[in-house]
């Protein structure tokens, strides 16, 4: 199927000389949930504010569901809403104003039914008289999205969303993008918290200095890069590893009391078998053990440091 | 494509409902300032100077009091119209809406303009309090007041897009509409300058404007009528393409 989204050979030098995108290339499939990670400055708001006709791009195409974001921007962008990662609001307007200025922006009738669904998703329905200088910092974060969704997009872009947001409208967010996916809405989140791109995307793609170093399945490149790690609390302090156990990839930690045995969780032969084994037979006994799965952000920081 | 009309209604009523949220003001202010002017000039100089081209003085300055107020109020509305959502950074919901150039002119412009074209009857309206009005040409009295209003709301949206700090908004109006109002005839018939400053008046645009609309109530004016006009057209002409130049190249909107 053709991609929802397609972007080709993307450059972006902004006017002061800084290059902030270097030939990207991505395409994003029709209704999956797509994850943006990248360090500060990587250029994740850069790209997305191309693709919504903020930022003019340099060189490449961009299209969305076939209608290039230039020649055809009427069709491209009536498709698209965003949720910028600044909160810019008009102090003086009321909520439920406001998500109607944003419907009538995109050229669609006046719908009160679709407006006030909107607010009662994003439990705003309550505030939607108040203006929106009364509104705290995650209600405004709120009614952000509820502009960007206000003309039923089909593609959502989230630029760093849930930035300074509790626990609880994060919750909110995660069951809203879900429920955005049921209906086939295709998300695109840029986020600095990664257990966010865990918990909900279907791809992650990776952003340093203007160029996509990674974009993988989070599933596969949760398999392929994840690493296991065993540890044991030792009985006994030990001063230094044996030497029938060095070069086991072996680490000694907690001042001489934990055991760190890191392996491939891919492997047919993870060894732990023999180590135990070995470690029976040097007199090392331990009190307790325990694995741990390495989660994405793991992988995040190793990739974006390696390539530094 | 279509127009996006409803694009365009939007930006209209969300900058009409800006005017109207400060409503005692935008409507007090102009019939205070009218009535201030006719206190000053139309009862304490007018007492001496009774006729101007056979025209009553109270009479005579009302085209220039309104004139004064179009141009400052087209263009102060015009720009901070434009360049609020600027500064707050509330333009990215536009930039990014599948809104043309020409929408975004109609609402924002067509929006300053018709407060400006409002305020404008109200000080006809306050003047009539003060004076029997008299208006030979109606109709023409309301295409140049329309005419003058979109020309000037144009000029301020140039100002907002151009301006980068609150101060640039305030200098134009300030250091150049007003002074060119001032003298440009508000108050006065530039014949009744002195050979020299009678010919340095020809160059200030806004002389053209004040006879035009001065020839609307009174059937005569310092220049032709036709001048004029043709002269509100040209600049109405220019801030078009300034506009459209703006737009093509993206200045001061996108990075
Ligand atoms: N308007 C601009 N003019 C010049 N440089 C810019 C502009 N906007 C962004 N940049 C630069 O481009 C680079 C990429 O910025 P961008 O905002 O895209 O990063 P980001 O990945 O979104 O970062 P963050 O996680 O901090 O939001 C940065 O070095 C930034 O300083
Ligand atoms: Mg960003």
């Amino acid at each position: 199927m053709q991609p929802i989204l397609s972007i080709k050979n993307l450059s972006k030098t902004y006017a002061s000389g800084l290059s902030a995108l270097a030939e990207v290339d991505l395409d994003i499939a029709r209704g999956e949930i797509f994850a943006l990670l990248g360090p500060n400055g990587a250029g994740k708001s850069t790209l997305i504010n191309i693709i919504c006709g903020i930022v003019t791009p340099s060189t490449g195409t961009v299209t969305v569901d076939g209608h290039d974001i230039q020649r055809d921007y009427r069709a491209a962008r009536a498709m698209i809403g965003l949720v910028p990662q600044e909160l810019t609001t008009d102090a003086f307007e009321t909520v439920r104003k406001t998500v109607s200025f944003s419907r009538g922006l995109f050229g669609l009738p006046k719908n009160p039914d679709h407006i006030e669904r909107v607010l009662r998703d994003l439990s705003l329905w309550e505030k939607r008289d108040s203006r929106m200088m009364q509104l705290s910092g995650g209600m405004k974060r709120r009614v952000l999205i509820a502009k960007a969704l206000a003309h039923e997009p089909r593609v959502l872009f989230l630029d760093e969303p849930t930035a300074g947001v509790d626990v609880e409208l994060r919750q909110d967010m995660w069951r809203l993008v879900r429920r955005l996916r049921e209906q086939g809405v295709t998300v695109i989140l840029t986020t600095h918290y990664i257990e966010e791109a865990e918990e909900m995307a279907d791809r992650v793609g990776v952003i340093r200095r203007g160029r996509i170093i990674l974009v993988e399945e989070k599933a596969e490149l949760m398999r392929k890069l994840g690493r296991k790690q065993l540890t044991l609390h030792l009985q006994t302090q030990l001063s230094e590893l044996p030497e029938s156990l060095a070069e086991r990839g072996l680490e000694l930690t907690g001042g001489g009391r934990e055991l760190v045995y890191t392996y491939d969780s891919q492997g047919e032969r993870t060894g732990i078998t023999r180590l135990l084994n070995d470690l029976a037979s040097s007199g090392i006994a331990f009190s307790d053990l325990q694995t741990r799965q390495s989660s994405l952000e793991d992988i995040f920081v190793d990739l974006v440091r390696e390539r530094a | 494509m279509a127009m996006n009309w409803p694009a365009v209604r939007a930006i209209y009523v969300f900058e009409m409902s800006r005017f109207l949220r400060t409503a005692t003001q935008s409507i007090l202010a102009p019939v205070i300032s009218t009535s201030l002017y006719f206190v000053v000039f139309g009862a304490a100089i007018g007492s001496r100077m009774t006729m101007v081209d056979g025209v009553p003085y109270g009479l005579f300055i009302v085209p220039g009091l309104m004139m004064l107020s179009l141009l400052t109020q087209s263009i102060t509305n015009a720009s901070f119209g434009i360049y609020f959502p600027r500064f707050a950074g509330t333009i990215y919901e536009i930039l990014s809406a599948p809104v043309s150039p020409v929408e975004v002119v109609l609402g924002f412009v067509g929006a300053a303009a018709s407060k400006s074209i409002l305020i404008g009857l109200i000080i006809l309206a306050t003047a009539a309090l003060f004076v029997p009005l008299r208006i030979d040409h109606p109709v023409w009295m309301l295409a140049f007041l329309f005419l003058t209003a979109v020309t000037f709301s144009l000029f301020g949206f140039v100002i907002g897009l151009w301006a980068d700090g609150f101060e640039k908004l305030q200098l134009v109006p300030l250091l150049i509409i007003t002074p060119l109002t001032f003298l440009g005839g508000s108050f006065y018939a530039i014949e009744m300058l002195p050979p020299f400053w009678y010919t340095v008046s020809l160059l200030n645009p806004v002389v053209y404007l004040i006879s035009g609309f001065r020839w609307a109530f009174f059937g005569q004016a310092d220049v032709a009528i036709g001048v004029s006009l043709a002269m509100t057209l040209l600049f109405l002409t220019l801030c078009l393409a300034a506009v459209t130049y703006i737009f093509r190249t993206g200045y001061r909107l996108k990075s």
